[in-house]
């Protein structure tokens, strides 16, 4: 596999849940959706609630119907396949979830759960525990964890709990859903550091989910921008979160605050003058 | 070999956890006695021929209704027969029935629950149905119908009730698999691989095991009681000896010998009793056991409020405004039961100008939220304010009661939440909870209060002011709902706001709508805003002076610019690194790194 | 909301076509010698076989069920195998009294339990602790055991009411009051337990909700934030409990009858059932079912009135 060939390819995705009740016209979550990771990318995929975002990340991992189109891995179709089949690709897909609360079982051991993949490919048990000594190390965490319980650990802490059982079975790709936004501001760097260094350590690729432009920026190379269950923009990470085309990119770029109260009012104006001027456009090809 | 190592290993740890509650179920007193009476009434089951040398069918008719006596250590019954044999005899008949109905309720109400909320769809749809169905059937009345088919059968009669009491259980394991199946931890355990009859055993069975312990305890006492109503009403089995039946024996003799009621029904509800606190017990200790220990400052009644002081950047305004509230030395602590203070505020000073934009910034746990509700006197339940004083407006507020404040919320302070959907009540129109306020502090009429409602809500930027009146909260979007709040918050013209992260669950272009609003308004009524945050974005865009909080202290304060352009304090210094805004992008993968797309496709 | 109404009506039609339904072919399939059981043992073979005959015990079950249903749907449901009276009639003079209990007592536990869980969840403490003990005793102790003491303390020992009989309202109203008081604080209890728990538990928890705290900010009384807005949102769970506890009353409504010798439908189907009247039972079964579909319409339309989220949808 040459490095231009995608590690994952999604085609004209399309997502319904049904509704509950008779003859109703189910929930169209995403509507024919594209987007390619490479071996070794961070791809950010960047959202407001509700666009969709989420359910493409499901969607690769199995967790959501796949109504039409194709959703390929290594050339492969994964988007249909059996639970079984399903099972076998843990090896190569895995996740980090937003809530590190609830991500974990509060009543398995930090081993046990960091174990529980390791288990199911039938390492042994000694193989199994050396392995998750040499997780934790990896996610900064001491040894000892091992025998705690989740609720003896903080948020930033459980989530590098997280990511090292995403890493146990070293897979090719992590889907990484909102994995820093539960998180305080000075923890969020650090972990965003950790998912940095170890995808330059292990050449790992992320489809990185996030509703923060910045968070997306810091670490992806390329960023699609979803609205509504679609992908508005695909590009260039550095173009897409600093000089954006679409109107919608647009406008979530200049909505997020700046850290300084000068150029904050600067970005305020800037938006008011934006959004007059989408404004007026819409008129315009309303008009025409 | 290192498999069955690691079985044994697993099991010796659920045997642990799962003593620790047995261990604790011994030492809670009500769990402790539940548990003596339930052992003791099964032992007398078990043993019930070594307790008694008469025979409990022999009927002496030519000592019937006999006193106590040492031969009939409780008398004889209308027919002779020896009344401890029979209660003996009788507690093995019925706590087998009782045990046979629960045993199959239990089996068929967990099996199908786990399978209904675990795999839902179809199975879902019809369990449901066939539960609601033998919800609406009232049990004595089938039983009372199938004994007419089938005759005065215990076993017939309990196994039948089994298959009624089932949907208790099937509620039950169904809501709990429905809850736990939707956890991420389900998620990834389904990612990393696991069967399903593996998440099923070590996710969702541990999650079950203790709620169906309760319920089988609960639907023992009302397979105990229905029985035993059966057997009163004569409807059992009349060649067996049950509670019911002695019951019923006894009723008729109630004028000749009031005695023989005595026995059956104070074992029956010895018996209930003993249930009903073994499931209540074992709630409570559940329920202690499921709260999360926190790990946070304790001390002994005396409260703490050192530290290092405050960095404190002078004045930049030439006349500085009046002062409107004045906090000082604030402490708060929640009292825990050994007597001892956890604080989570511990000594914050700060100041808020009238007509100012006043930032309190921190991280989570910082204490900054329990400062803006020590401020409004609404505390959580059994917080308090232990030292310190808030003046507001010249007048003290510590140690008001709960009427004087309420003279002061809402007119004086008010208060924007963080989760706009769940600081409305979900049972009352929007409209209703604007005008309500409005009437009682304001003390207007319902028209007039409906005029300033709609008014507020127009002013708020809502599109149809009529409409939002008319709606329930869950009808509205989040953004909808906190500009409700906002509008709610203003509506009765106070001095100053207390804003707990009015943003932060709100999607960014909402949040900058919001903030627009909050600008505005606050520039129109010249209110004073006390806004609580963790986005430096947000004070940049809104405050003019700003309190850092850490630990529950304040470690720097000052003019907003000022603090901008040049935090002292390091822990100021590090949040500011710690900001990704308009940081550098990660840049394309090309030229970042080609060597480990190579270690990457390598794999 | 009308739509709600039809919907939960409908429902309710289904789930009783169902219970009508099992319960006759059950009663039916296994019946045995029905026409000897009523002549009894002395009568000859072809008495025996001419009253089945009359019975129309020798036709296949499926026309004899769709002749019973559509007889029933016209409210007759045939006559009892012994008396020979309509069961419709016998039924529903017996019902009235059943049903002034039960809803008696539910009026009663109602307000008594709201009362009690109120006043649990607000002052906490002993108040809280005191009631706990007592719902569990309560909840605990089966209603006919209760009902057993309130018959020895209440009327055997102390003399204030009659141990048994039932006096009409219309013969007398406060001879009917004595007559019912007994029953229904016997029944109330184990309900008035089951239900005050649900209200305090439902009270604590809305309490914590974020609301109450932003009500609280704007200046609402104590009294109204507590009583119109908590207790709403309390009421929902409360209620459910409450419909749940009307079924089992039903039950406990029978042996309560039997013991205060109330003429309701308790006795009728002891007595039913022992004999083996069939028709009278299968109308004892559509009567319990109407009256348990009905109850829960009327629990399900509280319900939507309490939550807009429930009428609305």
């Amino acid at each position: 596999m040459t490095a231009a060939e995608p590690l994952l390819e999604v085609t004209d995705l399309v997502v319904e849940y049904p509704i509950k009740g008779f003859g109703r016209k189910p929930f169209r979550a995403l509507k024919g959706v594209s987007i390619d990771v490479k071996p070794g990318e961070c791809v950010g995929l960047v959202g407001e609630s509700g666009s969709g975002k989420t359910t493409l990340g499901r969607a690769v991992l199995g967790l959501a119907p796949v109504t039409e189109g194709s959703v390929k891995f290594k050339g492969r179709e994964i988007g249909t396949i059996s639970r079984r089949e399903r099972r076998e690709l843990s090896e190569d897909i895995q996740v980090v979830f937003q809530d590190p609360y609830t991500s974990l079982n509060p009543s398995l051991t930090i081993e046990q759960t960091l174990a529980e993949p390791l288990r199911v490919k039938n390492v042994s048990a000694a193989d199994a525990r050396k392995r998750v000594r040499t997780l934790l190390d990896q996610v900064g965490l001491p040894a000892d964890a091992a025998q705690r319980l989740p609720r003896e650990f903080s948020g930033g802490q459980r989530q590098r709990i997280a990511i090292a059982r995403a890493l146990a079975l070293e897979p090719a790709l992590i889907v990484c859903d909102e994995p820093v936004s539960a998180l305080d501001l000075s923890t969020q760097a650090r972990v965003l550091d950790l998912f940095k260094d170890i995808q330059e350590a292990t050449g790992v690729a992320y489809l990185f989910v996030s509703h923060d432009l910045a968070v997306v920026r810091h670490l992806s190379h390329r960023v699609a921008v979803m609205y509504h269950g679609e992908i508005v923009e695909y590009g260039d990470g550095d173009k897409v979160t600093s000089d954006p085309e679409h109107p919608y990119t647009q406008r979530l770029l200049m909505a997020a605050p700046v850290a300084d109260p000068d150029r904050q009012a600067q970005r305020r104006a800037d938006r008011a003058r934006m959004l007059e001027a989408q404004r007026e456009a819409d008129l315009q090809a309303g008009a025409a | 070999m290192s498999q069955s190592a690691d079985v044994t290993l697993e099991v010796a740890e659920n045997v642990g956890r799962r003593s620790h509650l047995a261990r604790r179920m011994l030492k809670n007193p009500t769990g402790l006695f539940a548990i003596i009476v339930i052992a003791l009434l099964i032992l007398m089951a078990a043993f019930a021929p070594l307790l008694t040398s008469q025979d409990p069918d022999y009927a002496d008719i030519r000592n019937i209704l006999a006193s106590p006596s040492a031969e009939h250590l409780l008398g004889t019954d209308s027919a002779g027969r020896d009344v401890w044999a029979r209660l003996v005899f009788a507690t093995r008949y019925s706590l087998l029935g009782a045990a046979l109905a629960t045993f199959l309720a239990a089996i068929i109400g967990v099996t199908s629950g786990l399978i209904a909320g675990y795999y839902g769809r179809w199975f879902e749809s019809v369990s449901a149905w066939l539960t609601s169905l033998v919800m609406a059937l009232p049990g004595l009345v089938v039983l009372l119908a199938a004994r007419a088919v089938i005759g005065p059968t215990l076993w017939g009669a309990m196994a039948i009730f089994g298959v009624l009491l089932a949907p208790a259980f099937y509620r039950l394991t169904q809501a709990a698999v429905m809850g736990v199946r939707n956890e991420l931890y389900v998620d990834a355990a389904r990612v990393a691989g696991v069967k399903d009859p593996s998440i099923i055993g070590r996710h969702i069975l541990t999650v079950v095991r203790a709620p169906v312990i309760i319920q089988a305890a609960i639907v023992t006492l009302i397979a105990i009681a229905i029985q035993a109503g059966l057997g009163f009403i004569g409807m059992s089995d009349p060649t067996i000896p049950t509670w019911g039946g002695m019951l019923n024996d006894a009723f008729t003799k109630m004028y000749q010998q009031p005695l023989l009621l005595v026995w059956p029904a104070s074992i029956i509800a010895l018996a209930s009793v003993a249930f009903a606190l073994f499931a209540n017990a074992l709630r409570d200790e559940l329920e202690r056991s499921a709260k999360p220990k926190k790990a946070k400052s304790k001390t002994k009644a005396a409260v703490n409020a050192e530290g290092a002081p405050a960095e404190v950047h002078a004045e930049t305004e030439a006349a500085p405004r009046d002062l409107l509230l004045e906090v000082d030395g604030l402490v708060v602590g929640y009292d825990q039961p050994d007597g001892s203070l956890t604080q989570v505020v511990n000594g914050v000073s700060l100041t808020v100008r009238k007509g100012e934009v006043h930032g309190l910034i921190g991280e989570s746990g910082s204490g900054k939220t329990q400062t803006a509700f020590s401020i409004l006197g609404l505390l959580p339940e059994g917080g308090r304010v232990a030292a310190g004083s808030i003046v507001f407006d010249g007048d003290e507020l510590t140690g008001k009661s709960v009427k004087q404040m309420r003279k002061i919320q809402g007119k004086r302070i008010s208060y924007v939440p963080q989760e706009p959907m769940s600081n409305l009540d979900p049972s009352f129109t929007i409209g209703s909870q604007l005008v309500e306020p409005m009437r009682e502090t304001l003390g207007i009429s319902g028209k007039e209060a409906k005029a300033r409602a709609l008014d507020l809500l127009a002013k708020v930027g809502l599109p149809d002011p009529e409409k939002t009146f008319r709606s329930y909260p869950h009808q509205v979007s989040g953004g909808q709902a906190q500009r409700v709040l906002i509008a709610g918050a203003i509506s009765c013209e106070p001095d100053l706001i207390i804003a707990d992260e009015p943003t932060t669950a709100l999607d960014v272009t909402v949040q900058a709508d919001i903030l627009d609003l909050l600008r505005g308004l606050q520039q129109e009524l010249g209110v004073a805003v006390l806004l609580v945050t963790h986005n430096f974005g947000v004070v940049a865009d809104l405050c003019d002076r700003v309190s850092v909080m850490q630990k529950g202290r304040i470690v720097e304060t000052g003019p907003a610019r000022s603090i901008f352009a040049g935090p002292r304090h390091a822990y100021t210094q590090s949040l500011f690194d710690a900001i990704l805004e308009d940081g550098a992008a990660r840049g394309s993968l090309s030229h970042s790194s080609d060597r480990h797309v190579n270690a990457g496709g390598a794999k | 909301m009308v739509q709600f109404t039809l919907r939960r009506l409908g429902a309710g039609v289904v789930l009783l076509f169902a219970i009508t339904t099992i319960a006759y072919l059950l009663l039916y399939l296994s019946g045995g010698d029905i026409a000897r059981q009523i002549l009894g043992q002395t009568a000859t073979e072809e008495t025996v076989a001419k009253k089945a005959e009359e019975l129309g015990l020798n036709e296949p079950l499926i026309p004899r069920y769709v002749n019973w249903l559509s007889d029933a749907l016209h409210g007759d449901f045939g006559r009892s195998w012994f008396s020979s009276q309509p069961v419709a009639e016998t039924i529903t003079s017996r019902l009235s009294v059943t049903l002034t209990l039960v809803v008696g007592t539910v009026l009663i536990s109602a307000i008594v339990s709201i009362a009690l869980g109120v006043w649990a969840a607000r002052k906490r403490g002993w108040v809280d602790r005191l009631i706990q003990v007592l719902s569990i005793l309560g909840f605990a102790i089966p209603s006919f055991l209760i009902a057993i003491l309130l018959v020895n303390v209440f009327a055997l020992n102390l003399g204030w009411f009659q141990p048994t009989g039932y006096i009409r309202w219309s013969a007398s109203p406060a001879g009917w009051l004595e007559s019912v008081t007994l029953p229904i604080i016997a029944l109330s209890i184990g309900a008035v337990a089951a239900v005050a728990q649900q209200v305090r538990g439902s009270v604590i928890d809305a309490q914590r909700q974020d609301w109450v705290r932003t009500l609280r900010s704007r200046g609402v009384r104590e009294n109204k934030v507590i009583y119109k807005h908590v207790l709403r949102n309390a009421g929902g769970p409360a209620l459910a409990v409450l419909a749940l506890q009307f079924v089992g009353l039903l039950g406990g409504t029978l042996i309560v009858e039997q013991i205060f010798a109330i003429p309701g439908i308790g006795p009728l189907t002891i007595q039913s059932t022992t004999q083996g009247d069939i028709p009278i039972v299968m109308g004892v079964v559509v009567a319990t079912g109407v009256v348990v579909v009905v109850v829960n319409l009327v629990f399900d339309l509280l319900q939507g009135f309490l939550n807009p989220k429930v009428r609305l949808s």
